[in-house]
């Protein structure tokens, strides 16, 4: 606890900026706005940050042909995906499947993620806190069979990593998409910068990876999530905040700028110090991941609890502050409202995270 | 070696020296400061002959930690806070030499104790509307009106005053900035009973008081100057250096573990969310002080001031619900005058009721998400209609 290091070093921030440049060379309102009217395949934006930049190569070690970094690096990247509300499979690929992945010990197809060429869902819930109790996929001599509802990013995956029950429970496995025995079939998402689809598998043909410890490689694999989800969440919130600043800067109502009412400005306060402050939590829970701090299970809780609600408030306010038009279709506003509130639900509600939390530093329900 | 090295050498020689010169086991508190205030060893970065030495502020702590565990005489905690903190670095940079000579040393060795005569009943959030009046009488200026929340009058030697000494000219221009002496038989210090029962703070009446001009602070007319320095030092408390669960969390998630008999499911996610956000906040702080480590100083000291008085509020109220009956119960309501004040002290009720300070006391919360507003974000300042106005012709 008393090691941490909330900071960001130079490295850091040299990754930083070449992602933002790269995302806002690449990212557009016009673009995200499409993904909504004409969902595309994995895209060139994908292929430029993970080919040019080795953003899917990050968590993966170097003898596995990756880059052998850790949630802090992977944080950063988080960030500024979250700031441009990107449609890139970062977190649920690069991150969730790929921990997975590790802990499994499936090297083989880590080096094909680690090159770009493909991508990987977990496949369970985007809602899962954690494993399930009794996965609703089963794992029979005759393959893969049952039904999986809301897997983000599954639509452009070609890898599906399967919890699923074997004869002594949880089993991990890979599936190739698509492929016989798999549908996957995408459905309107609330946020389709990361769409959600359903995952049906009727006898599909599959690969056992786990070495008997699949439950604990999906608990790690969703907490790499979470944590890094809390990183993204402040990019939203940041993005939305400083949209609202410049908004209410040179919006003239009245003969003043709106910026200058006290219920204006006593509001955009509030805001920066929420901001910043979540920014302390996802950093915490980020260094800690990096550090492999045991502290990491208290921190990733703290940080769900609060980035995800932050950036909700701050897409809330981008959205009122800037009146009509942040109603519209044209303006981003709505872009990251949405990302907000889908990330929000994401891996565990605040609510699931505060109930993990009190369990951890002893404060029970009853 | 580096210059740095050179100078922590240089400094834990000159703690030895001053720990070889004196008696530990016979020395009084005040003789001890003192002759650390000679060896310039009381603050490193005031002027020598000032208690200092001329060094950078970052050297305090291996002075403080060596005399520390050397066992030597410390301040009273909680004592005095006002001279260290604010006084003191406002003499140091507009006292002249002679003021600097006379005042520094009694201040730090306690013998003098300071205590802060600013707030007005009609001068408060707007500090620069002070009405108390400061009039010329040779070398003398007479002093005469009321000064409210003074934390410490009563026990105080020294004040720092602000006071009118023109009001034809717009309010910020016409202010002076003295030390006054508390003992002059024109201050009337009344204790102000507060919302606890106690009296922490006192009401200050000045009537026909006399200080001489060699302890007016700074130019005529300089005072708004002079007291934004002052301000500027006001320390605030940030939930300090930090263990987990400190502050009024702490005392409801003790409430929480140990008394089993109060655990309403129906309160258990708002105790997890307070909890998050102290955590949150501390984890703020440690940042900061990362950050100013890193010299990279940010403008955090403000939304600091504001979680913790949002935080505590929240936080005593909560735990009130928490005790339910036993939130009925009040443990004194006497008229204490407190030596020091500690916002988790005492019981439930009085951390709810001492806590409605937190967003008023230093700034309120309103003036400090202006000044985050205006300073921080650069959104356009307040209208005032008595910026360019005499001050006798504003509005009251």
């Amino acid at each position: 606890m008393t090691d941490a290091d909330l900071l960001y070093g130079d490295v850091e921030e040299e990754l930083r900026a070449s992602v933002r440049r790269l995302l806002a060379q690449r990212v557009s309102p016009a673009v995200l706005a499409a993904a909504y009217d004409e969902p595309a395949g994995l895209s060139a934006l994908w292929r430029g940050l993970a080919r040019d930049l080795g953003v899917a190569a990050l968590l993966i070690p170097e003898e596995l042909g990756g880059v052998g970094a850790t949630a802090r690096e992977a944080a950063v990247v988080a960030e500024e995906i979250g700031r441009a509300v990107a449609p890139v499979p970062f977190l649920t690929s690069s991150v969730i499947a790929t921990v997975a992945l590790l802990e499994a010990g499936d090297h083989e197809t880590l080096a094909v993620l680690a090159a770009g060429e493909a991508t990987a869902a977990l496949a369970l819930g985007f809602g899962a806190a954690a494993p399930p109790v009794a996965a609703t996929v089963k794992a029979t001599p005759a393959g893969l069979s049952g039904h999986v509802a809301t897997v983000a990013d599954a639509g452009t995956a070609t890898v599906l990593v399967v919890p699923a029950e074997g004869a002594d429970g949880l089993e991990l496995h890979t599936v190739t998409a698509p492929g016989p025995g798999t549908t996957v079939t995408p459905v309107p998402s609330l946020d389709m910068t990361r769409p959600v689809a359903d995952v049906a598998f009727d006898g599909a043909p599959s690969r056992r990876i786990d070495r008997g410890d699949a439950r604990g490689a999906v608990a790690e694999a969703l907490r790499a999530g979470a944590v890094l989800l809390a990183s993204e969440q402040i990019g939203v919130a940041s993005r939305c905040f400083e949209m609202t600043l410049d908004y209410v800067r040179q919006r003239y109502q009245f003969g003043r700028s709106i910026g200058s009412f006290q219920a204006v400005k006593h509001r955009l306060a509030d805001l920066w110090v929420e901001v910043g402050q979540a920014g302390a939590a996802a950093r915490y829970a980020a260094d800690t991941h990096a550090r492999r701090d045991p502290d990491v299970a208290v921190a990733a809780a703290v940080a769900q609890s609060y980035c995800g609600t932050v950036a909700v408030h701050a897409a809330e306010e981008c959205v009122q502050l800037h009146g009509g038009i942040g109603m519209t279709w044209e303006h981003p506003a709505h872009l990251y409202l949405k990302r907000a509130k889908a990330d929000q639900l994401a891996l565990g509600t605040p609510y699931e995270a505060r109930s993990a939390l009190a369990a951890l530093v002893g404060l029970p329900r009853a | 070696m580096t210059d740095d090295e050179a100078i922590s050498a240089d400094l834990a020689l000159r703690v030895e020296r001053l720990l070889d010169d004196v008696d530990l086991a016979r020395i009084g508190r005040e003789d001890f400061l003192g002759a650390r205030f000679d060896a310039g060893l009381a603050w490193v970065h005031f002027p020598p002959g000032c208690g200092g030495l001329g060094l950078p502020v970052e050297f305090q702590e291996l002075v403080d930690s060596r005399l520390r565990a050397a066992g030597a005489p410390e301040h009273l905690p909680g004592r005095n806070g006002i001279g260290r903190g604010m006084a003191a670095p406002t003499i140091a940079a507009f006292g002249t030499e002679e003021q600097k000579t006379r005042l520094l040393r009694p201040l730090w060795t306690g013998e003098h104790e300071y205590c802060q005569l600013f707030s007005e009943p009609g001068a408060g959030s707007d500090l620069a509307a002070v009405a108390a009046r400061a009039v010329r009488d040779g070398d003398t200026w007479v002093v005469n009106g009321q000064k409210v929340w003074t934390s410490s009058a009563h026990t105080a030697r020294r004040a720092i005053l602000v006071a009118r000494t023109d009001a034809d000219v717009p309010k910020h221009r016409g202010l002076t900035y003295f030390i006054c002496d508390m003992t002059d038989p024109g201050v009337d210090v009344r204790p102000l009973r507060q919302i606890t029962g106690e009296a922490e703070f006192n009401e200050v009446f000045l009537t026909d008081v006399r200080i001489p001009d060699a302890d007016r602070l700074g130019e005529v007319g300089e005072g708004w100057r002079v007291a934004t320095l002052t301000l500027n030092n006001e320390r605030v408390a940030i939930g300090g250096g930090v263990p987990r669960e400190q502050g009024m969390i702490g005392k409801a998630a003790q409430a929480w573990r140990e008394r089993p008999e109060l655990r309403d499911p129906a309160m258990h996610d708002e105790l997890m969310r307070h909890w998050v956000e102290a955590e949150v906040a501390r984890l703020s702080a440690v940042r900061m002080r990362q950050r100013l480590a890193a010299g990279q100083p940010g403008p955090e000291g403000s939304a600091m001031k504001l979680t913790f008085a949002r935080l505590a509020q929240a936080i005593s109220g909560f735990e009130l619900e928490l005790l339910g009956a036993d939130g009925l119960r009040y443990d004194d309501w006497t008229a204490r005058r407190p030596e020091s004040v500690d916002y988790t002290g005492r019981g439930a009720g009085y951390r709810y009721l001492r806590a409605k300070g937190n967003s008023i006391e230093g700034g309120t919360s309103e003036i400090l998400r202006n000044v985050i507003a205006e300073r921080v974000l650069g959104l356009p300042a307040e209208h005032r209609t008595d910026k360019d106005i005499p001050w006798k012709d504003v509005p009251r």
